[in-house]
């Protein structure tokens, strides 16, 4: 604000006014103030602030898996700072002689006494490693899970294809990061999964060999492994993870969150809070929750014992080897693989039955769910933005494809634990490797075909619900004797969430010449699009349109009429089944 | 005299008459009863073998063989030695409750020890076999831990698990978990090999590489969970299944608590 002070007219005083703002009264200071101006005056961070504070979110606990794989990678950064304050990255020999009696006057590497004396040497250093483990168990687990919830209600559709491709490339970096993690320790279960880590890199055809030499030093998995994966862990992967996940939320902030259908909500706005000050109290609080129970987890919860497992020593395996979860597949891939795939030619040995399981499944597994949203848009030919999702129900065939591949994921998570199952469930695990092999084939398409029938199923109750209002539970007993179950007519808030939805139709077979007869270049993929998109939208259950709904609340009168009808006129129709139903 | 017959009809009468029999009873039984215990304890080896013998026969005959050379359903007993028959009876595998892939070991144990070592003795006298071990090799506190988880995790690892989870073996046979096993019995499955189970004799570990082991298995039960509950100890598979249950449902239930609150 600019003060005029008023002066004896005089020929200084004249000059007084020129002064429009006092040295303190900046462009920033107008219209922040305080601390906030004197930044913006500075950066120019003002505008950015304001256009993210006054960002509108729309309130799902869905929404929130996201938030809870964010909060769980900062609390690992967190705790991991901590952890390498005292971790020795180093294969150099020493002899034990902490606190842990056991192990004392054990000959092991530095990796491992110096974990150990985290754990029991240095003030709460076991309780943030086990934090530092929970968080990045549960990072992954909510990334999964917030990624299922992307899939199954469409958000990856136009324009947020490429922040899919981001996620699922966090996704793969955080299950490599997480193993580069629990190698580091040197004991005796992460040093046997880097020796297997070495084996499935030699099963690599033709570089196998200069792949293995490259990435340890050696044949064997020597003294350079540890520092090099202590490197990765802290430094190269972690980077790269908050750069992608900096792209990841800003394409959020840019392309609006999406909703999910509602009166009122459409296309063209979000509806929910804005950041501050509600999202930001709100996520704010959440982080706390988020750090509040990895905190007790890690408290009560013992995880990744590894005094007990001892040091790493190439001579001994233990039983239950396995890694942690996410890697759960690929080692179970490597459990069903037969052994008599490997073959020899021209002097090479080609390791089929370690190499798809080991090396190959890994990348193939985040490339397909990267590029799924592109096969989706090119099947249905779609090509509008989309900013409210999609209910599951309504997209019957991604739903079960989606279904089917976390059968497949689970079939081989499951095949990884085989030994643990045995034990615990006293089964013969080789029953439960020839099951689990046979099941890989024939679950996925049972879950398919399961899941498409009852997205149709719950799409056509939907669409009878529409059409015919609720049961209301009150039966009504007409003059004539006859019993029916009364409807009520759904409230329009109500039955917008129900006919709201665009069912894609399936492509026409274009004919692959154009008017003149000569091969359009189009024509070539044309079959396989129209097969991939009846694949995707021949079954299809549409919603109910306006005229749809006219016609049965005319139709339907009767059902609330507690007159009886003419009964000739109206018996075979579908809005009479129910009534029929109860006379028989 | 006069008295006493005067009050013989006092609501009392019966009730002190029955609670004097009683400890009359009790008196003549407790100073009865040790005198047969210690008739049993003294008697001879040779006595031991001949009651141990009527034992086996009635109880162990059916599958064993009644001279216990083994028949189809159970293998022969000649040199098996008294650890074998100690560490079978006394986990309570033996006799077995139903025939399966393996004896599991049972907190039902069926014997005394007494009858045990009866039986013992009369399997000791088929053929020459390892005894029962000395205690000072199984208590558990005079080995080297530090030696004895070296031995551990290079033999007995990769069935048991490196911290004696135990773990699963071919056909629905498995090594059993360590945890809360008598020394005494690790020791003699050790020198036996019961079931699937390789035979560590002492050319193999020497009597106190063994003590080593139970040392080593001992001191880490002594030890605890310093990190919380265990969840089992059998590793990532536990630790995942938590995750992905009882971490994730939390997680969730924050979220839909805090997505249900307003502005």
């Amino acid at each position: 604000m600019t003060t005029h002070t008023s002066y004896p007219q005089s020929a200084d005083a004249l000059r007084a006014s020129d002064r429009t703002a006092r040295p303190g009264a900046t462009a920033g200071q107008r219209k922040l103030g305080g601390v906030a101006g004197w930044v913006d005056d500075r950066t120019g961070a003002g505008k950015g602030v304001g256009y993210l504070m006054k960002k509108v979110f729309p309130d799902h606990w869905s929404f929130m898996l996201g938030e809870v794989a964010m909060y769980s990678m900062i609390i690992c950064l967190l705790t991991g700072v901590f952890l390498t304050f005292w971790f020795v990255p180093s294969l150099g020999h020493t002899v034990y002689d902490g606190s842990y009696a056991p192990l004392k006057g054990v000959g092991m590497s530095e990796a491992y006494a110096s974990t150990l004396n985290i754990s029991f040497d240095i003030r709460g250093g076991l309780l943030i490693r086990q934090i530092h483990h929970w968080a990045a168990l549960m990072f992954v687990v909510s990334l999964s899970v917030h990624m299922m919830r992307v899939f199954f209600t469409g958000a990856f559709r136009k324009p947020r294809e490429l922040n899919w491709v981001i996620g699922s490339v966090l996704a793969l970096l955080a299950a490599v990061e997480g193993f580069a993690g629990y190698s580091l320790p040197d004991d005796l279960l992460s040093g046997t999964g880097i020796r297997a880590m070495n084996g499935f890199m030699q099963s690599a055809p033709v570089i196998g060999s200069y792949l293995t030499y490259a990435v340890f030093g050696g044949a064997f998995p020597g003294e350079a492994i540890i520092p090099r994966l202590y490197s990765a862990h802290v430094l190269l992967i972690p980077a790269i993870l908050i750069g992608l996940f900096t792209a990841h939320i800003v394409l959020v902030a840019v392309q609006k969150h999406t909703q999910f259908p509602g009166p009122g909500r459409t296309n063209d706005n979000v509806v929910g809070y804005p950041v501050m000050p509600v999202y930001a109290a709100k996520a704010g609080g959440f982080f706390f929750i988020v750090f509040g129970i990895l905190a007790l987890m890690g408290a009560l919860f013992q995880i990744n014992a590894i005094w007990a497992y001892g040091p790493y020593d190439p001579s001994p395996v233990t039983a239950g080897s396995q890694p942690d979860w996410y890697m759960w597949f690929t080692d179970g891939a490597l459990r069903l693989l037969p052994g008599w795939l490997e073959f020899e030619t021209f002097g090479f040995t080609w390791s089929m039955n370690i190499f798809p399981g080991s090396l190959l499944l890994l990348p193939l597994v985040y490339v397909l769910l990267a590029i799924y949203p592109f096969v989706e848009a090119w099947a249905t030919g779609d090509k509008r933005e989309h900013h409210l999702l999609d209910r599951p129900r309504n997209n019957p065939t991604r739903t079960a494809i989606g279904a089917a591949a976390i059968a497949a994921y689970t079939v081989l998570a499951l095949a990884c634990t085989n030994d643990i199952i045995a034990i615990k469930l006293h089964m013969s695990i080789n029953d439960i490797t020839i099951a689990l092999r046979i099941l890989l084939f024939v679950l996925p398409p049972i879950v398919f075909w399961v899941t498409k029938r009852i997205c149709l199923a719950l799409q056509a109750y939907d669409r009878d619900t529409v059409l015919h209002g609720r049961e209301s539970g009150r039966l009504v007993r007409t003059a004539e004797g006859r019993f029916f179950e009364a409807h009520e007519p759904l409230d329009e808030y109500t039955r917008w969430k129900l006919v709201q939805q665009e069912i894609p139709q399936p492509l026409e077979l274009e004919s692959g010449v154009d008017a003149n007869g000569v091969r359009s270049p189009k024509g070539k993929h044309a079959a396989l699009r129209s097969r991939l998109s009846n694949f995707y939208y021949r079954d299809r259950v549409d919603a109910v349109t306006p005229s749809e709904l006219e016609a049965a609340h005319h139709d339907g009168h009767g059902h609330e009429a507690i007159e009886p009808h003419d009964a000739p006129a109206s018996v075979g129709t579908s809005a009479h089944a129910t009534e029929d139903d109860m006379r028989s | 005299m006069n008295s006493l017959a005067a009050r013989r009809r006092h609501p009392a009468a019966i009730a002190l008459l029955l609670l004097l029999g009683l400890l009359v009873t009790g008196a003549v039984y407790s100073a009865l009863a040790p005198q047969r215990v210690q008739a049993a304890a003294a008697a001879d080896a040779g006595q031991d073998a001949a009651q141990g013998k009527k034992l086996f026969q009635a109880n162990c005959a059916t599958c064993h063989g009644l001279n216990a050379t083994g028949t189809e359903d159970g293998p022969s007993l000649v040199g098996v030695g008294a650890a074998s028959v100690d560490f079978q009876m006394g986990t309570g595998r033996m006799p077995m409750a139903a025939p399966g892939v393996q004896a599991p070991r049972s907190d039902k144990i069926k014997f005394s020890n007494e009858q045990i070592a009866q039986i013992g003795a009369y399997v000791a006298t088929l053929g020459p076999g390892p005894s029962v071990p000395d205690s000072k090799y199984t208590d558990g506190t005079s080995g080297d831990a530090g030696r004895g988880g070296e031995i551990f995790r290079v033999n007995c690892a990769m069935c048991h698990n490196a911290a004696g989870a135990g773990g699963a073996l071919t056909r629905g046979k498995y090594a059993p978990t360590l945890q809360g096993v008598k020394g005494k019995h690790i020791y003699e499955a050790m020198e036996t090999g019961p079931q699937s189970m390789p035979v560590f004799n002492d050319s193999n570990l020497d009597p106190q590489a063994k003590a080593d082991v139970i040392t080593y298995l001992k001191s880490m039960e002594r030890e605890g969970n310093p990190g919380g509950y265990k969840l089992g100890g059998l590793g990532p598979v536990p630790e995942g299944l938590f995750a992905w249950t009882i971490g994730l449902a939390v997680m969730v239930g924050a979220a839909v608590w805090l997505g249900q609150k307003g502005a």
